[in-house]
């Protein structure tokens, strides 16, 4: 061994994870995922679960995937994935209502819809099936951390404007701006609003990018 | 009776699968563009809730629940197989998509024929999913119950698709920013009409 094919670390690997991060964002763009995500962006904590799950079930299965694709036959391949996935996010159910139970009580059926999550089978089918292990797993990441970030920004913006705080601590109590005369926006909190928090992070990310615009 | 049609407005109209829960909303957004697509998807949800939740209910209370195995034997009083049920309910779900595929197709092939491309993706679609955990997290009495709860709810996320797919029709005449067409201004168009849901919420059932 060598003679090293491509370095692990190449500029078109780095380009797998980099990407999904902005103009091929999971959620923005290729609008994967959108399903499990917004219903649990009201407070930051769950959130960041919510997207370290897809963040672990997204990468394993990449991997796992990718190091069965030529044994899958093609005419069963989504059952074969559900069942990778499936098995993967039991593990990560269980983990959770180990180790954050009361996390977990709050994004209740939401870990398990992680299952029929597009993302995570937008990507096996579209990546691991014709990728190897190595870059699968680079490109799991990469969209994970991408969607990851969607969901912690709207989690980011909802929980401070509609509850005034960042977990749970409260900021805007602290510096002073309710005694002149501010009030949180109650209307943040509940979900309509995230719907449209994500519409404007698409048309701040489409004004920065014009290739982006639908025509 | 009165509990029937309780169980029935509120998944229409309160707990709206899309709405509230934001459920399906990646085929939500990828088959609404045409109002004739949407109520053929519309029709395909209601008919997988329909017959996927009252499945999984018997699967859920004979197989899986603590205790649920009483039936065969006293000594499986202990037994809790919940930790499976995202598996058997997954299982059940694609089978059942693809079995309602190929009856319809040799029943029908005209419905096959506007309801057939939308079913390969309904086995992922994150309302069929969401629809049995929800079933199994809010405990149903009975399985007519279940079934009602599943048909609403299918009946709540068509009515959602047919609507936006009404006004992206429409909004293609408006003059809507740049960076905010289509995908931008529809996720806010169905904000707004998140918001007109809420209204429901004062009803008291």
């Amino acid at each position: 061994m060598s003679e090293k094919k491509e370095s692990l670390f190449s500029k078109k690997n780095r380009k797998l994870l980099s990407d999904p991060l902005n103009d091929n964002n999971p959620v923005t763009t290729q609008v994967l995922g959108i399903c499990s995500a917004l219903a649990i962006t009201v407070q930051l904590k769950p959130a960041i679960v919510m997207a370290l799950s897809v963040l672990v079930v997204l990468s394993v299965a990449n991997v796992v995937v990718s190091l069965m694709r030529n044994l899958i036959p093609s005419r069963i391949r989504i059952i074969v994935q559900l069942v990778v996935i499936a098995t993967l996010v039991i593990l990560v159910d269980q983990v959770l209502k180990a180790f954050v139970y009361d996390v977990s009580k709050e994004l209740s059926v939401f870990v398990g819809l992680i299952i029929t999550n597009c993302i995570i089978m937008g990507r096996l089918e579209a990546f691991a099936l014709g990728n190897k292990p190595w870059k699968s797993f680079l490109d799991g990441l990469g969209n994970a951390f991408g969607y990851g970030w969607i969901l912690i920004a709207v989690a980011f913006f909802r929980e401070l404007l509609g509850a005034g705080t960042l977990f749970g601590y409260p900021v805007l109590e602290k510096l002073g701006l309710y005694e002149m005369g501010y009030e949180n926006n109650g209307m943040m909190i509940l979900p309509p609003m995230a719907l449209v928090t994500v519409g404007v992070i698409i048309w701040v990310q489409r004004m920065k990018n014009r290739d982006l615009i639908e025509s | 009776m009165q509990e029937l049609v309780n169980i029935f407005i509120k998944s229409i109209f309160i707990d709206n699968m899309v709405f509230a829960y934001f459920l399906g909303m990646c085929s939500y957004l990828a088959v609404s563009k045409t109002v004739k697509t949407s109520v053929g998807m519309g029709f395909a949800v209601i008919f997988v809730l329909g017959i996927t939740i009252p499945i999984n209910y018997l699967l859920e209370n004979y197989v899986l629940k603590q205790g649920a195995l009483v039936w065969l034997s006293d000594s499986f009083v202990d037994v809790d197989l919940s930790f499976l049920s995202f598996i058997m309910f997954i299982a059940v779900i694609a089978s059942m998509v693809q079995l309602v595929e190929m009856i319809v197709e040799k029943i029908s092939p005209a419905l096959y024929g506007s309801l057939g491309i939308f079913l390969p993706l309904i086995a992922v679609n994150c309302a069929i999913l969401g629809g049995s955990l929800f079933m199994q997290e809010r405990a149903y009495n009975s399985i007519v119950e279940a079934t009602v709860f599943g048909l609403g709810s299918g009946i709540g996320w068509f009515l959602a698709i047919v609507a936006i797919a009404a006004i992206r029709e429409k909004i293609r005449y408006s003059h809507v920013p740049a960076p905010l067409r289509g995908l931008g201004i529809t996720f806010i168009i169905t904000g707004l009409m998140g918001i007109a849901f809420m209204s429901f919420m004062g009803i008291k059932l």
